[in-house]
């Protein structure tokens, strides 16, 4: 089966239509929540912009077994995308939940999660 | 006004960047040197069928010890941030919160242990075929949340937890000091024999690390969880 649009390209026009997704999300909405729902889908698109350009042309996943012989291992993927972006999820998580807890503490300040009501850390 | 004109400047701007990039992408026809000596060598360096596994816990093992740290503090200071000071307001919010439906209930009773054997299943399985600790400890604290979401009242041992991610941490950091006397490096997996490429004692170490990995994770997404719960 002859593919038309290259696999890479479908993925980097779904990642990158995230991460915009996310982009306004974040400059847009002003309820807290919202706005780290915004981070996470920009993390998320970026992350699925760096797993499609370890994508290589015909290419499957890369482990050795009865399907993939050592001897054809030139056909896999590049995995170094794909283990960096396990350790990118990782950090995402970490700083999603990071951002949750100060937007806790900051609604149980205000008893508001919208920015409008925490003026006096504006710059 | 301004700042509605500014958002969609912004966002214009991010979008002509991401199209540039999208448009002068070329896929790749072959693999790149590096990524090239990682899929021939590590199966025959490690025994490791996973390469992507290979180069997490091996190759790139003080990255994964450090990532494992990041995690740790942040438990610690969601922990710091959501201490209970005004513990009396909470204790009357936490009365008027309802049980969870019926549905909800059957259904985790149902699903838990087949996450939790599920989440074991990916851990075990990181060297042979996709998986690994971080997966598959994501995948056992999902079940916790479906536990602490089934029964809002129901209180993890946050200390047993501790407990158990700190030796699983010392033991990691072991094992690490282990490949340095005994093998090439730090964290070098290869101070046990590599085995049979494919077979499930296979891989040296890698194996080890990774349930020691899926331990730490799932016990201190538990912990932060647990910690939102409250």
């Amino acid at each position: 089966m002859t593919t038309i649009i290259p696999v890479s390209s479908i993925l980097l026009v779904t990642g990158f239509g995230l991460a915009l997704i996310g982009l306004c999300g974040i400059l847009i909405h002003r309820h807290l929540l919202r706005i780290i729902i915004g981070f996470a889908l920009f993390s998320t698109g970026l992350h699925i912009v760096i797993v499609a350009t370890g994508y290589v042309t015909g290419g499957t996943a890369p482990i050795i077994d009865g399907a993939l012989s050592q001897a054809e291992a030139g056909r896999a993927i590049d995995p170094i995308p794909s283990a960096l972006v396990v350790t990118a999820i990782v950090i995402g998580f970490a700083v999603t939940a990071i951002m949750l807890a100060y937007a806790v503490r900051l609604h149980s300040a205000r008893k508001s999660f919208d920015i409008r009501a925490f003026t006096e850390s504006k710059w | 006004m301004i700042y509605r004109v500014s958002v969609l400047v912004a966002v214009t701007l991010f979008a002509l960047i991401f199209i540039r990039l999208t448009g002068g992408y070329t896929e790749r026809l072959a693999l790149r040197a590096l990524a090239e000596y990682y899929v021939s060598r590590a199966p025959l360096e490690l025994g490791v069928s996973n390469i992507v596994t290979g180069i997490l816990i091996a190759y790139r093992g003080f990255d994964t010890l450090g990532e494992v740290a990041v995690l740790f503090m942040v438990a610690a200071s969601v922990g710091l941030l959501l201490r209970k000071d005004d513990a009396g307001f909470k204790e009357a919010e936490e009365r008027r919160r309802r049980p969870a439906s019926e549905i909800v209930m059957t259904g985790s009773q149902v699903l838990l242990p087949v996450i939790l054997t599920f989440g074991a299943y990916v851990i075990v399985n990181g060297h042979l075929s996709a998986g690994g600790g971080f997966q598959g400890g994501a995948i056992v604290a999902s079940g916790v949340m479906l536990l602490l979401l089934a029964d809002p009242g129901a209180r993890l041992n946050a200390a047993a937890l501790s407990v158990i991610e700190s030796l699983a941490g010392i033991t990691y950091v072991a094992i690490g000091i282990l490949g340095l006397i005994l093998a090439g490096g730090f964290l070098d997996p290869r101070f046990l024999p590599p085995g049979e490429a494919g077979t499930f004692l296979s891989a040296g170490a890698i194996p080890l690390v990774s349930a020691l990995l899926g331990i730490k994770v799932g016990a201190e997404l538990s912990v932060i969880i647990n910690r939102f719960g409250r």
